[in-house]
């Protein structure tokens, strides 16, 4: 039996088209990946993410479990404040990757729909040593993504507050018509944005307000999510990072924080030691070449270098991007890789995509 | 629902062909649109204007943000002309997958051959509509 969340009538209201995704019936697209991507590079977008798995951990010491459970530092976060981090097993192999929010007295983590009964389950075996609440709020919390350098204007439309007060990577309990929920400045797509929290009773009106205040405003799938994200060089789990991969070799370090203990840390440590093996790249393949996951890579001489784990035709550049992962020694950036059919590639600097509006956030942060 | 016309021919592999005379004008379906979405590339040779193809010969492929998909002459005959527009332009097979849409057109070799190929009836069962 699939599953739908709150919003599946509006999806077919909104003609999206339905994929199986992980169990859920979710929009791939509504007209086209092209006009819903381009949206929201250049003006705004709607996503319904409630398809992701959300997972409030509270109690005593549950700040030092959250610590010890992902190698993000959660004792450096701000109250409201949020980051990205990684879930790992002992062997520093990746559980999942998710985003943590630093809520008054309890700990909010998003993570990826594959993944949820996993994670949750893992969760609650670490949690035998800690004693914490452990509450899985995905049925009872819908979640939507609003993307696009537009996004303040279009969601001040349903509020009084002044969104400008929250900073990336901030979040906030606001009402939007009234309703209470937690509206974050995050996203996956490399634009500003925010994404919603709330009650999954509210699902339609929240979604009719935002197309009746915004008609310009476009509703998103999958398929833009997808593309927008490899844009940014931005990891999907179950392609770029799963277990067999650690966050060190999947440019992830940024989010492993070596001065305090987390699973997995020791094993990180050792690889570290060690050096790298290979390590996850972005490809700017040329002539209509479009580069697709799982395919070899080789280098001029033919020999085996790496294999493909994510890739498109990009809309925003109007070339074929992949990421992958290449032998050390062929991973730096100008280097040329082939397909098998030969096509050439080169190793660019990531994100591919580099207008993105998140930029002018970072900056302020 | 996808939209069969009633005065083309189908293959199981969802292309359709128009015939005009002795020329068939080729292109891909409206549920194979809809299947593919966002197409991005017609890889199809320049060099096969003027080669004679057997039905069932693979004459090409279509690339979409999703997938690939291999193309296949609905009929034997002889290449005459590819729809350059569409090669510039490979969305309008998307938007218009029965008319601007069209791949290519061919002189059809032997019309008797048109026998093997669906009629919009047995289309519409075949994929499921």
């Amino acid at each position: 039996m699939l599953k739908k969340t709150p919003f599946y009538e509006k999806h077919l209201e909104y003609q999206g088209k339905m994929v199986n995704f992980f169990s859920y019936l979710m929009p791939i697209s509504y007209r086209s990946i092209k006009e819903e991507v381009l949206a929201v590079r250049n003006d705004c977008g709607l996503f319904d993410v409630s398809h992701m798995g959300r997972i409030e951990i509270s109690g005593k010491n549950y700040k030092e479990f959250v610590n010890y459970l992902i190698t993000n530092d959660v004792f450096s976060l701000k109250e409201y404040q949020a980051c990205y981090a990684c879930m790992l097993y002992e062997d520093g192999g990746i559980v999942d990757d998710l985003v943590c929010y630093n809520l008054p007295q309890r700990i909010l983590l998003v993570v990826n729909c594959a993944n949820l009964e996993k994670d949750y389950n893992y969760i609650l075996e670490i949690n035998k040593n800690f004693n914490c609440q452990v509450k899985n709020l995905s049925e009872e919390i819908c979640q939507l993504a609003l993307q696009g350098k537009k996004a303040e204007k279009v969601l001040s439309s349903l509020v009084n507050n002044d969104l400008s007060e929250i900073g990336f990577y901030f979040s906030k309990e606001i009402e939007v018509l009234g309703i209470p929920m937690l509206v974050s400045r995050t996203g996956y797509t490399g634009e500003d944005g925010f994404e919603l929290y709330f009650n999954r009773n509210y699902a339609h009106k929240i979604w009719d307000a935002f197309f009746e205040k915004n008609p310009s405003l476009l509703p998103c799938g999958l398929g833009a999510r997808d593309m927008l994200r490899l844009e940014m060089g931005y990891c999907l789990y179950g392609q770029d990072i799963d277990k067999d991969k650690n966050p060190l070799e999947a440019n992830l370090s940024f989010v492993v924080k070596f001065n305090k203990d987390f699973i997995g840390k020791e094993a990180l440590l050792k690889i570290k030691e060690k050096g790298l093996k290979r390590k996850l790249v972005g490809i700017k393949f040329y002539d209509n070449v479009i580069p697709r996951s799982k395919m070899n890579l080789y280098d001029k001489n033919g020999s085996l270098i790496g294999f493909i784990t994510s890739g498109t035709f990009s809309f925003s550049l109007n070339c074929g991007i992949a990421m992958g992962y290449v032998e050390i020694t062929h991973s730096q950036i100008g280097n040329k890789v082939y397909l098998e059919n030969k096509k050439e590639g080169e190793i660019v600097k990531l994100p591919f995509y580099q207008f993105g509006s998140i930029k002018r956030l970072k900056k302020e942060v | 629902m996808s939209l069969v016309l009633d005065n083309l021919y189908y293959t199981k592999t969802h292309e359709w062909i128009k015939v005009e005379g002795d020329i068939g004008i080729i292109g891909i379906t409206d549920f194979a649109q809809k299947e593919l979405q966002d197409i991005v590339y017609f890889g199809i040779d320049e060099g096969i204007i003027g080669k004679n193809l057997t039905a069932g010969e693979k004459f090409g492929y279509v690339e979409a943000v999703k997938t690939a998909a291999d193309l296949y002459l609905p009929i034997s005959g002889e290449v005459i002309e590819i729809n350059k527009e569409l090669i510039n332009n490979p969305v309008i097979a998307n938007q218009d997958p029965y008319g601007k849409g069209w791949i290519l057109k061919i002189k059809i070799k032997d019309k008797e051959e048109l026998k093997n190929l669906l009629n919009s009836e047995d289309y519409k069962k075949h994929i499921g509509e």
